[in-house]
């Protein structure tokens, strides 16, 4: 009897050695003569523990980690492939409290399942949205999508059915289902750890939504900084097409979709959807003035659904089990789930899916278990370099959209970047401006010339030069920002400087050594 | 002429907006776009110049020098700084005595900024040639240096 082990293929826990650890397994195995079966799953998203490994024993699925190629004597002297004590023995799997207590619907197969196997995607549920949305008019596809109250994910949080429907109104020759894979806030990872752990479910999230509207191409537009996640998309596209889920004829429907993976090359912007049509038109990423919408005329310049991966891979659960299962989980106009990316100065950084309305302190200590650090967390920044930054007097705050909303923060993509008390606030707002500047795309002068006016103005206060003109020429900057820009990026790069300046003033008054 | 170009773009003219695969595979196959690809892509996919100029100058990505022997990406990002990141920053420029956006004289490392890896939860990140790295401390970083400098 060989004993399957489990060592994730994920880009995270590679880069902790996770590469080595499976084949140091293998090796060590193969030298005592035990017959193992080395599978490569995603991650559990629990970071800490990786490289985690998995033995598969008749109690279910038993986890060890964090696992070096150090360890692994000690491990198989304790005879861990049947689960045997060890220090680094976590127990079963899914009893782990950090996982135990999370409602994964979009991640339910994620850390689960082999990416590569179709087979295995099978085996555990998928498909069946499509062979669902199969049995159904594009309207009622549509519908039970608005019904599910599924909002983007991506950060602006329209709700999809409603894009959809515009989608499905309109008239064209051709239309277009583009997914916007360029996460490139910090603090995110959802999308990648979704598309290497699960690629098979954004490329049935995306063949519903085809259905769904008429549209017959789809596109994944991925960020250059995903190499694993490039492969593991264009291995599942192509398993995909030879068993006949994609391609002129999507399981004998007569329906055609065909899908492809293009790379965007380092532009921040073009995660806004706009500018990702540009690119992937091959052109700069330059933001077009709405309206018109993608919506009405998109990629090149037909009716296209722009939607982010977690909202496209979402989907197929909410087409199998019904807009009013998904519906169920979460609190007021924020339904479902929600992928949150725990990042930074965090003990226990990872993924946590959960329904709307858990708490940041919640997720700061009771998933996260306070600062890597060990120094007090003093503020957290939400929803990427545009996002807010939240002081510790807030962190009872519930995490939906309204809740955050009415703070003065945005959700965005889910992600929650931590920082003890040594951060420096003046420096994180510079650094916000920095950044806006170096990814304005120099179409609007709000945020072409703004962002790097904001990097001298904050400078000028740092060095205590003018200070109360220069403060209030910063909130004079911010405010023309926020209202005179294109999009998003100088609409939003605003915001991390205006809540650093009203939480942590201190830290923009203090004397500085030049 | 210039036969691998010019391959590249009859193998990708035919495709729907094709500019950025062209450079992209311009930029796998010879480590970054040389100032001649671009009157040749501009031709063969009916571009002018400047249009092709403003592609290449556009995405941060895209390089128009070659690179070093090895290619050094840090992250440059929020979850890294929350990290220590800026010290790993200064730590990386005085080991390979270089700054941002530059390769050492011998050629052999380039080093470049990047916001965001995806490798968040495991801060401070890096990728080197393609590997990524996760809580790279400056300790982590001259092992993974010496590794490097035996490689010929």
């Amino acid at each position: 009897m060989s004993t399957v082990v489990y060592v994730s293929n994920d880009a995270a826990a590679l880069s902790l050695g996770a590469e080595e650890v499976a084949r140091a397994i293998a090796a060590q195995a193969r030298a005592q003569g035990v017959e193992v079966v080395i599978k490569r799953n995603g991650s559990r998203g629990m970071f800490w523990l990786e490289p985690l490994v998995e033995v598969v024993t008749e109690g279910g699925r038993h986890a060890y980690g964090p696992v070096t190629v150090g360890n692994l004597p000690g491990l198989f002297a304790a005879d861990f492939l049947h689960a045997g004590a060890h220090d680094l023995h976590l127990g079963p799997t899914e009893e782990i409290p950090y996982l135990k207590h999370q409602q994964r619907l979009t991640f339910a197969r994620v850390g689960v399942i082999e990416p590569a196997s179709l087979d295995d995607y099978l085996a555990h549920d998928g498909y069946r949205g499509l062979r669902r949305a199969l049995t159904m008019s594009p309207a009622e596809i549509v519908r039970v999508v608005t019904e599910s109250g599924l909002r983007g994910r991506g950060g602006a949080a329209f709700p999809t059915g409603i894009k959809w429907q515009t989608v499905l109104d309109a008239s064209a020759s051709e239309k277009y289902v583009t997914c916007n894979a360029d996460e490139g806030d910090s603090g995110t990872f959802s999308d990648r750890m979704l598309m290497e752990g699960d690629p098979f479910v954004l490329i049935e999230g995306m063949t519903i939504a085809a259905l769904a509207v008429g549209a017959t191409q789809g596109y994944i537009y991925l960020r250059v900084e995903y190499p694993h996640a490039h492969r593991a998309l264009n291995a599942a596209i192509a398993l995909a097409y030879a068993a006949g889920y994609l391609g002129a004829d999507v399981l004998g429907s007569g329906k055609r979709f065909d899908l492809e993976v293009r790379l965007g090359a380092g532009a921040y912007i073009c995660g806004e959807e706009t500018s990702m049509l540009e690119s992937l038109e091959g052109r700069r990423g330059e933001v077009r003035v709405r309206p018109p919408l993608p919506a009405v005329k998109g990629l090149f310049g037909k009716p296209t659904i722009v939607n982010n991966v977690i909202s496209l891979a979402s989907v197929p659960i909410i087409l199998d089990k019904g807009a009013i299962y998904y519906r169920d989980f979460g609190t007021g106009k924020s339904r479902g789930t929600l992928p949150v990316q725990l990042a930074g100065n965090l003990k226990r950084a990872g993924l946590v899916e959960c329904a709307f309305g858990v708490s940041l302190r919640e997720l700061l200590y009771d998933y996260a278990g306070g600062s890597a650090s060990g120094r007090p967390l003093r503020t957290v920044q939400i929803g990427g370099p545009l996002g807010a930054y939240v002081p510790e007097s807030q962190f009872d705050t519930a995490l939906d959209y309204e809740a955050l909303s009415n703070i003065g923060a945005l959700l965005g993509h889910g992600g929650i970047v931590a920082f003890d008390d040594t951060v420096d606030m003046a420096r994180m707002a510079r650094y916000a401006m920095e950044f806006c500047a170096n990814e304005s795309c120099g179409k609007c002068t709000p945020c072409r010339i703004g962002s790097t006016r904001g990097v001298e103005v904050i400078d000028r206060i740092m060095h205590g030069m003018d200070r109360d003109q220069n403060l209030a020429l910063l909130e004079d900057l911010c405010e023309t920002m926020v209202q005179g820009s294109l999009c998003g990026l100088g609409g939003m790069a605003p915001f991390p400087v205006r809540s650093a300046l009203k939480y942590f003033r201190d830290d923009f008054l203090k004397v500085r050594r030049p | 002429m210039n036969e691998p170009i010019d391959n590249i773009i009859a193998r990708y003219r035919g495709q729907p907006g094709p500019l950025l695969l062209v450079l992209h595979a311009i930029q796998d196959e010879l480590g970054y776009i040389p100032a001649e690809a671009v009157p040749a892509v501009a031709e063969g996919l009916n571009l002018s110049r400047a249009e092709v100029h403003g592609v290449v100058t556009f995405y941060h990505y895209f390089r128009q020098s070659p690179p070093g022997k090895h290619i050094v990406q840090l992250c440059r990002a929020e979850s890294c700084q929350a990290m220590r990141g800026e010290q790993l920053a200064e730590h990386v420029q005085q080991r390979l005595e270089i700054g941002f956006h530059q390769t050492s004289a011998d050629g052999r490392f380039s080093l470049e900024p990047v916001y965001c890896l995806g490798n968040c939860a495991c801060s401070p990140a890096m990728m080197v040639d393609g590997h990524l790295y996760g809580r790279v401390s400056p300790v982590r970083f001259d092992e993974l240096l010496a590794e490097w400098q035996q490689d010929p």
